[in-house]
């Protein structure tokens, strides 16, 4: 049965801001067939980090959304891959973001459509609101969804614009078809999808499509032959192929530059498109994003004049551009398919709870503190002052966005890590600051003196199913994705 | 503010030291009973006469008891001290300062650890609960990010600074063949030292220390009382110590080419014992050669050689059983390993026998020098403890 959705738009609100998260890895899908002799196909799908989860990714993407300094009165986590489960991740991220208390964050569902309800709730609700939807897909070796699928994390803030922070696209009409049917399914803890025969999820998806997409245009007053951008998004890749030959009527309106680099990053995916499409998108331009999943929702949203002016701080296009590639070896490594010989050294204990909570600012915000009478730095923070003597006259401040440069570094083989050897430096921070820490995002051997870094919030380790959130360093710029250099 | 020293006060009588070595067969308390064993047959001195001990282990056991239990000792003052790779060196501070006080008549110092149980390879400590922040690396990892910054700073090109390396670890791995009681009993080349796989940064297998299982004890009393437990006593010039704040890990003024808080340790020592020349002085010492850079560095930070040119003295031989000022003639933590709570308490075991004319004739130094030096230390570059103490056997 389809029904169309009839709530009351409220005008002027609308995408604040839109950024995405690519992690910096890339396994080529070439990899998979030479080593299986069957699988993986000719493109390339993004990897996170073995130190990266959903949870983290989202930060990254929120962090890129909030680069601005924007404030926001609501945060709403939506994945389908979480960290944890009965514990809120998405307190996690307003942690690391630094968000005041009387900010609530949610974690919303775990399905591939739940970041759509996330959305429109905070469409929907008072002030700004913060949405960060992220994915990390798996599948069996040489299944279409090992190399298809990928990692990612978006984040946008909706709300009424300000002259500080205007609106870039009004969300003009909505559109839902809903409809019970299997066309996939995972059990939870299961990291393999499964999948009914095709042909059914397809036909189901070209209805309900139509209906969506219809049902939206007609919401938003908007004539088909209007739209200027139709993205789509869904993991049923002929159905989206399809949807796009009819909804977009022969018109070159179809936008996607993103799927071919990433692979499809699921409940990540169609934010990340829309943050994407944005990016090139200029003012009074129609777009209309469109997923697939269980059913099928279209937005419609309306460039405004702001677009032209409000770049985002770290585009999607940029991040696709750069990243390296990683050996079949370590992605089946990182995943847990493949468990290799680790050094002959003590796992790491579990992180004391009680600990965490007292160094919150610390541990997943990375605020350290000044002293006022020198401007000496300390991390972590310190009570008392090593000039004066002073207890508790230091200041906060917050080192998660500065930016470093490699003093001196090390590679360390036989340290415990979830994937050896561990590259460490010390860093300076320009600003002021010295910190020792670990690096990630890096081949060791092309580590240098001088080499600047920025801050990455990431997952260190988990013990007793507890995950040890912490920041490292990362280089930076980032080499392209040509580069032969593996990890 | 004041380190007045104890110098003169306060005499060794008696040591006993295990081999180190990996000892399947002997746990933590036939490691104790070992070394003490052999240091009461050194002496005329006896288990009833030792009115307090300090037993130093990192993580052989907690509370005094650990030592009181295979000792069978009841109702003594029996205290367990730890700081670090210092832990042993601590032991016998906290003795000797508990005679010199006029506190007790005899006081026992004991070293130990059993690190060969863990099943893990190199040392580890076990940490209270925390928030996860803190550092995982190695400390090979964090030792060798001083090789290439003092390259760098005193322009030592990388095959120089490797050849620098190597010479220290085959100059141990030399002195420590010529001593039965170290682990590591056969002479390296600078070849194989540079072919050993590497474990972190520049740092291969043969620049690290070894890892064993080993007790150390000594027997301390008022220097006047001296000669009643042995003909030949090891008067106490200096114990000096000093802990860092940790300030260097975040202080964007430390270079990683030097360790303040050992340069602090002998200054002080230096003063305690009257020491001005200390390569004049000095017949030996004993130091921390945890790793090769660490040895070169504290060629400087004790005052062996000026800022910037331990590394010529070391290619020089300088410090060579034959040199001016031999360095580890025991072999030192390469060719002993590193029980942590014992190494202390093997340095000056080593001070024991050369300065007394004991140690085995292959290695025995001939100097008319009555005075040595050890120094320990603990933590890593920026964030560290250390030890310096200053033995002789004459009193000034």
């Amino acid at each position: 049965m389809l029904r169309r959705w009839t709530g009351t738009l409220v005008t002027m609100r609308g995408i604040i801001t839109a950024a995405g998260y690519v992690p910096y890895r890339r396994l080529e899908g070439k990899q998979i067939s030479a080593f299986f002799g069957s699988g993986g196909g000719r493109g390339t799908r993004t990897v996170a980090s073995h130190d990266e989860d959903t949870t983290t990714m989202g930060v990254e993407a929120a962090r890129r959304a909030l680069a601005g300094g924007l404030t926001v009165d609501s945060l709403r986590f939506a994945t389908p891959t979480p960290a944890y489960v009965d514990k809120n991740n998405a307190s996690t991220i307003h942690a690391a973001l630094r968000l005041p208390a009387s900010v609530g964050a949610y974690d919303v569902g775990g399905s591939l459509r739940s970041w759509t309800g996330a959305l429109l709730g905070a469409l929907d609700g008072p002030g700004h609101g913060l949405v960060v939807a992220a994915d990390l897909r798996d599948g069996l070796p040489t299944s279409a969804d090992e190399a298809g699928c990928g990692d990612a994390a978006a984040a946008v803030v909706v709300g009424e614009g300000t002259d500080d922070a205007p609106v870039i696209a009004e969300i003009i009409g909505r559109g839902a078809a809903t409809d019970e049917f299997l066309d996939r399914w995972r059990s939870p803890g299961d990291t393999r999808p499964r999948l009914w025969e095709e042909r059914f999820g397809e036909t189901r998806y070209a209805e309900l499509s139509r209906a969506a997409y219809g049902a939206a245009l007609a919401d938003a007053g908007v004539e088909a032959d209007s739209v200027d951008r139709l993205v789509i998004s869904g993991m049923h890749a002929r159905a989206v192929k399809a949807a796009g030959a009819k909804l977009s009527a022969g018109r070159d309106i179809l936008v996607d530059e993103v799927t071919a680099a990433t692979g499809q990053t699921g409940g990540a995916h169609a934010l990340l498109l829309l943050a994407a499409a944005l990016e090139a998108a200029g003012p009074g331009e129609v777009i209309v994003l469109l997923n697939l999943a269980d059913g099928a929702d279209a937005l419609v949203l309306r460039a405004t004049e702001a677009i032209a002016t409000v770049r985002p701080a770290d585009p999607v296009a940029s991040q696709i551009a750069t990243g390296a590639p990683l050996p079949y070896a370590k992605f089946l490594t990182w995943r847990g398919a493949v468990t290799v010989e680790p050094p002959r050294r003590p796992s790491p204990d579990r992180v004391s709870s009680t600990a965490a909570w007292r160094n919150e600012d610390w541990k997943f915000g990375f605020v350290g503190s000044k002293d006022p009478a020198t401007g000496a730095i300390s991390m972590p923070p310190a009570r008392v002052s090593k000039a004066t003597g002073d207890v508790d006259a230091m200041e906060p401040v917050s080192m998660a966005d500065a930016v470093g440069t490699i003093v001196t570094f090390t590679i360390d083989r036989v340290a415990y890590s979830p994937s050896p050897p561990i590259v460490f430096a010390v860093v300076d921070f320009d600003g002021g600051g010295r910190f020792p820490i670990e690096l990630t995002d890096v081949d060791a051997d092309e580590v240098s003196i001088g080499d600047k870094v920025t801050m990455t919030f990431r997952r260190l380790f988990t013990s007793d199913g507890i995950h040890d959130y912490f920041w490292k360093g990362r280089p930076r710029p980032v080499r392209t994705a040509t580069s032969t250099k593996e990890a | 503010m004041a380190s007045h020293g104890i110098k003169d006060r306060v005499a060794i009588v008696a040591m006993g030291c295990t081999p180190f070595a990996e000892q399947w067969d002997k746990g933590l308390d036939d490691l104790i009973i070992d070394a003490a064993t052999e240091c009461f047959a050194d002496s005329k001195a006896t288990k009833d006469e030792v009115d307090a001990y300090w037993l130093g282990t990192a993580q052989g056991g907690m509370s005094g008891i650990t030592l009181a239990r295979p000792l069978q000792i009841d109702g003594k003052p029996v205290t367990r001290v730890e700081n670090y790779c210092t832990t042993g060196s601590e032991a016998l501070r906290a003795a000797a300062y508990a005679v010199a006080s006029g506190a007790y008549d005899m006081a026992m110092a004991v070293g130990v650890e059993k690190v060969k149980d863990s099943g893990y390879q190199g040392l580890n400590a076990q940490n209270p609960p925390m928030d996860g922040t803190q550092r995982t690396l190695t400390a090979a990892a964090m030792f060798s990010m001083v090789a290439p910054a003092y390259a760098q700073k005193y322009g030592v090109d990388e095959a120089t600074m490797r050849s620098v390396l190597s010479a220290i670890a085959v100059k141990n791995h030399y002195n420590g063949a010529r001593n039965p009681r170290a682990q590591f009993r056969r002479e390296i080349t600078a070849e194989t030292a540079e072919k050993a796989p590497k474990i972190a940064g520049g740092l291969g297998v043969y620049d690290c220390a070894g890892v064993a299982d080993g007790a150390a004890a000594a027997i301390v009393v008022r220097a006047e009382d001296a000669h009643r437990y042995t003909d030949s006593p090891l008067y106490i010039k200096a114990l000096s110590f000093a802990a860092g704040s940790g300030s260097g890990l975040t202080d964007p003024d430390y270079d990683y080419t030097h360790f303040p808080e050992c340069a602090t340790a002998a200054q002080d020592a230096y003063a305690q014992a009257g020491i001005t020349d200390p390569i004049a002085e000095l017949a030996m010492a004993e130091v921390h050669d945890c790793f090769t850079p660490t040895e070169l560095v504290l060629m400087e930070d004790l005052g062996f050689a000026e800022r910037g040119t331990a590394w010529q003295a070391v290619l020089d031989g300088r410090f060579a059983l034959d040199g001016d000022l031999p360095i580890n003639p025991d072999g030192g933590l390469k060719s002993f390993g590193h029980p942590v709570g014992a190494s202390g308490l093997r340095m000056i075991f080593e001070a024991w026998l050369q300065l007394r004319g004991k140690a085995t004739p292959e290695r025995q130094l001939s100097t008319s020098k009555t005075k040595a030096l050890t120094h320990n230390l603990g933590g890593y570059p920026g964030e560290m403890v250390s030890f310096v103490s200053v033995l002789g056997t004459e009193l000034d």
